[in-house]
């Protein structure tokens, strides 16, 4: 047996050590050596699960119920698997919103209500504290049986004594700094420790009662089924009542108890420490409890008088065998699982209380006194300390106020039927998007009234042997509501609150008409995985100043970091403080003071801030009309390009077209000045030759003075022609339409060019019909076209035996169809377009071209006047058949 | 998020296995011992050991979530918010 001030020696010793772990931790942190990376150190904080209920607890319960301790530890298991996706969201939205503890997950989630806050706060603070208790009970009972010779008079009031190391710890190390989202290093990885303290020292009573006092798991169990009370103990009989009830408060359990909510979700540095943590946290709990009832056999065949608590077995049975340096070890195992759980437990409520409770009391009570006060930061700090140690006083109290007889588990578990309430609010938090803020008040209140009085309240009184019930009724029995007994207390009150609280909370809801921000928070919530981006909502551009907004963080959190933060905002730009925030100005803004004081209240504080500094309506009234005319104004400036654009795509056009005619002028000047010198140049040649040589013969000089004449003639044409196409396309021809009888213009025409065909043999056939072919024309004109056609054709046709036939006919579809063929060489096909163009001569065989290259141009023209066409005929029998055709008069 | 979805369905099912194997009827079947160790004892941790083994295997074999594990509270780089930078020297 160690005496009593060894044993104190050795516990200050370990929660030195405690201290220095959590300093390193710190520094390792400050040098970017963080040990949060590591996932095995987050899966390891979430074993902070494992309190002195695990250590000593277990193996009581064993003692009673075999198996029956399992499923506390077989419902997080499959807590962690049915419950990964809530898990998944939880932590999404969490690290989005910057959330700080679960009171500020439910409140953020239901339209960030202060009062939906406070309320999860103080179930959490009235739910927790049985449990602080039992961690103080186990820690002084361990002493109790170690010194069980000296007393405890000489330690005075353990259990005081501990609480006040641990307050002294959690007030060091857990409040820090004031944003809560910032990991307090130092105490996760003293918490990490202790798990692993923990773990090595039971695995170390395991071993050394399994192996050193028996022979191993089967000698055990095989002397152990020798006595028939404690082969009860092997079979699911004895562990049946309450299993399933117990499997799913501890799945619950998992998720909302204060302090596992803190180091899972707030704690964890990197979503994907969740899939480690999803099968290394079950694997420790594994571990843990695979001795548990190996070791409640033995003590049981051990301490066969009952005079050793089954809840100190894992210390007894060391002692008894004389190992003290085990049992010492065991000793620290136990203290580090019930202090992990004090300390974690005390920062989440001591944070709860202060961001959910006190600051919107502050925010409300005094809030000029507040605005006043240039750093909100060591205020705060102050709360949250007073706030711990206040958590730790009330553990303390309901210690001294419990009656000595209830076994750790049963206290442990009703502090996990508290924590049960928040169940519904949690997963319908990710999972349905109909809750409310009502629904979920109203489904909390009655949850926690039913489970205050079925299960907290009896707790006090359960040692007096007498059965609370109001009224003496016992319908109101707090063991069997209405009368109806339900197995066990724990299954009872978790079965009525339960249905209470999701009752309240689901029925509320459907009938509630939730506010704005109630439905963007659920949106958010639910779609966590869906968005990246959270879109806050309520707040326009203008709301508020920067340099009031800066103000405002600078209080909350820091100089510091509030300059930080609005630099990064600002990502370079520069930020004028009389300048209106933007949006995500204002957001950013609240979510940094949500980090330091919770969502619901950086909401009123904002709010509070925005009130003051934000538009008043008028200005919104300026800015809307200011707005509407710059609209207008834009949707004309709009309208001007789109009339700019389509006349600037007009001039282009009329340009291309200038441009194009430019060039045809050009082109066509070229051409006409080239034509034109030829009979110059042969008429030039001719009359120098004569006046050059005098003797020139008689006939000589007449057979020149013809060539003269002929080319003269040929130019006068050509200038003719030339003007003739200028007037067409100007537009400036004189056309005198009248309804004429076509056969008379070819008559005439074809007349006058007989005189083509009088000398040589070559012959001109006229067909015409015998009815009057009526057609509205310029006679002029079309007599024109014909003789240039039939004039044409005299060309190409040889001397002898040439024939041209002009033939007048009805065409299809009301036309009158002038045909001029004659049995020359005939058109290529390829021709056949192109000898329309100006100027385009027919390659003659040998000789002078005696054309002017314009009659078929302009004879096109002219038809196009008419509203009639000319073209080159297909001909089967040789020879070009040349036709144009004009509508017939009506 | 597919893989998030695939991943929380398989894990949703190992916990309902585990839930029907912890329970009434199958859990009341293991009676007696074996070499001396109660069946219902290996049963109950034999299951929970190969549950621990599934998911392990479910959740080292997903495929590599995106890389933002380094540092620790890489909070909210997504819409240019404070990174918090001061997370770690706020430690002092």
């Amino acid at each position: 047996m160690p005496a009593g001030w060894a044993l104190f020696g050795v516990g200050v010793l370990y929660l030195m050590s405690l201290f220095a772990v959590a300093w390193w931790g710190e520094r390792r942190a400050r040098e970017g050596r963080s040990l949060l990376r590591y996932p095995a150190v987050y899966a390891l904080s979430i074993a902070v699960y494992c309190t002195s209920w695990t250590f000593y607890g277990s193996v009581g319960r064993a003692a009673e119920t075999g198996l029956g301790f399992l499923p506390i530890y077989l419902g997080p298991t499959l807590g962690f698997c049915l419950g990964w996706m809530a898990f998944r969201k939880i932590l999404a939205v969490a690290k989005a919103q910057r959330i700080t503890s679960i009171a500020d997950f439910i409140a953020a989630r239901y339209g960030k209500s202060q009062s939906l806050g406070a309320m999860v706060a103080l179930i959490a603070v009235v739910g927790t504290v049985p449990y602080i208790a039992l961690q103080l009970k186990a820690v002084t009972a361990s002493v109790e049986a170690m010194t069980i010779e000296t007393g405890a008079g000489l330690l005075g009031d353990t259990a005081l004594g501990v609480a006040a190391v641990l307050a002294a710890f959690a007030v060091l190390f857990g409040a820090r700094h004031i944003d809560a989202t910032e990991h307090h290093e130092g105490v996760v990885v003293a918490i990490a420790f202790e798990s692993a303290i923990k773990l090595v020292a039971f695995l170390a009573v395991g071993f050394f009662v399994v192996y050193g006092m028996y022979d191993g798991l089967a000698d055990v169990f095989t002397r152990a089924a020798a006595n028939p009370g404690l082969a009860r103990l092997m079979t699911f009989e004895a562990a049946r009542p309450g299993w399933v009830t117990l499997t799913v408060l501890a799945a619950a359990a998992i998720f909302c108890l204060p302090r596992q909510f803190q180091v899972t979700v707030v704690g964890c540095v990197d979503e994907n420490h969740l899939r480690t943590a999803t099968w290394a946290f079950p694997l420790y709990l594994l571990a843990i409890n695979i001795f548990v009832l190996p070791i409640a056999l033995a003590g049981l065949m051990e301490f066969p008088d009952g005079f050793v608590p089954p809840d100190t077995f894992v210390l007894a049975l060391p002692l008894s065998q004389d190992a003290t340096g085990l049992a010492l070890l065991v000793f620290l195992g136990g203290l580090s699982a019930s202090t992990a759980m004090v300390i974690m437990a005390t920062i989440a409520l001591g944070g709860m209380v202060c961001n959910d409770v006190v600051m919107p009391s502050l925010l409300r009570a005094t809030p000029e006194r507040l605005a006043r006060m240039p750093d909100v930061t060591r205020l705060l700090l102050r709360i949250r300390r007073f706030a711990m140690v206040g958590v730790l006083a009330l553990g303390y109290g309901y210690y001294r106020l419990l009656d000595g007889s209830y076994a750790l588990v049963s206290i442990g578990l009703v502090s996990f039927a508290a924590a049960a309430q928040f169940a519904p609010v949690l997963l319908g938090a990710v999972f349905w998007r109909g809750g409310t803020r009502r629904g979920a008040m109203a489904g909390l209140a009655a949850g926690f009234v039913v489970w205050l009085y079925t299960l907290f309240l009896p707790s006090f009184t359960r040692d007096s042997g007498f059965e609370m019930a109001l009224f003496g009724l016992e319908i109101l029995n707090p063991y069997a509501l209405g009368g109806v007994d339900l197995a066990d207390p724990i299954t009872h009150s978790l079965i009525w609150s339960w249905l209470a609280n999701i009752g309240f909370f689901v029925g509320v809801s459907l009938f509630d008409r939730p506010s704005m921000i109630e439905k963007t928070q659920a949106t958010l919530f639910v779609e966590a995985l869906r968005h990246d981006e959270a879109q806050d909502t309520g707040y326009f551009s203008g709301a508020a100043r920067y340099g009031a907004l800066k103000a405002l963080a600078e209080r909350f959190v820091g100089p510091g970091p509030a300059r930080r933060a609005f630099a990064a905002h600002a990502r370079g730009r520069p930020l004028d403080d009389d300048a209106f925030a933007d949006a995500p100005a204002v957001r950013m803004t609240e979510r940094l003071i949500a980090g330091s004081i919770g969502a619901a209240s950086a909401r009123a504080a904002i709010a509070s801030a925005v009130r003051r500094e934000g538009a008043s309506g008028q200005e919104l009234l300026n800015l809307l009309d200011e707005t509407t005319q710059v609209m207008e104004y834009s949707r004309q400036l709009e309208a001007k390009s789109r009339a700019l654009e389509e006349a600037t795509a007009e001039l282009r056009a009329a340009n291309r077209r200038l441009t194009e005619l430019d060039r045809m002028k050009d082109e066509f000047l070229s051409t006409v000045s080239h034509e034109l010198r030829t009979p110059l140049t042969s008429i030039r040649a001719f009359t120098e030759l004569m006046r050059d040589e005098p003797e020139m013969s008689v006939i000589q000089r007449e057979e020149f003075l013809d060539i003269v004449i002929r080319e003269t003639e040929r130019l006068t044409r050509l200038i003719n022609q030339v003007l003739d196409i200028a007037k067409m396309e100007s537009g400036r021809m004189q056309w005198r339409i009248e309804t004429v009888d076509l056969r008379d213009i070819v008559r005439d025409a074809t007349a006058s060019a007989r005189s083509l065909f009088v000398a040589p043999g070559a012959t001109l056939e006229v067909a015409l019909p015998d009815r009057p072919a009526m057609a509205n024309v310029d006679r002029d004109r079309l007599y024109q076209v014909v003789v240039n056609l039939v004039s044409n054709a005299r060309k190409f046709i040889p001397d002898a035996g040439g024939l041209v036939r002009v033939t007048l006919a009805a065409g299809a579809r009301g036309v009158w169809e002038v045909s001029v063929a004659d049995n020359g060489p005939g058109v290529a096909p390829d021709q056949r377009e192109l000898v329309f163009d100006r100027f385009h001569q027919a390659a003659t065989e040998g000789g002078n071209p005696t054309g002017t290259g314009l009659g078929l141009a302009i004879s096109r023209m002219i038809l196009d006047h008419l509203g009639g066409r000319i073209w080159v005929a297909e001909t089967t029998q040789g020879g070009a058949d040349f036709r144009f055709s004009v509508p017939a008069a009506a | 998020m597919p893989v998030t979805a695939r991943l929380a369905e398989r894990a949703g099912a190992i916990g309902l296995f585990g839930a029907a194997l912890f329970n009434e009827p199958l859990i009341a079947a293991f009676n007696g011992a074996v070499a001396g160790i109660p069946a219902l004892f290996l049963y109950v941790f034999g299951v929970w050991a190969l549950l621990i083994a599934l998911l392990a295997g479910l959740m080292i074999r997903a495929p590599a979530p995106p890389p933002d594990a380094v540092e620790p509270r890489d909070g909210e780089p997504r819409d240019g918010e404070p990174r918090n930078g001061d997370a770690r020297s706020g430690g002092g």
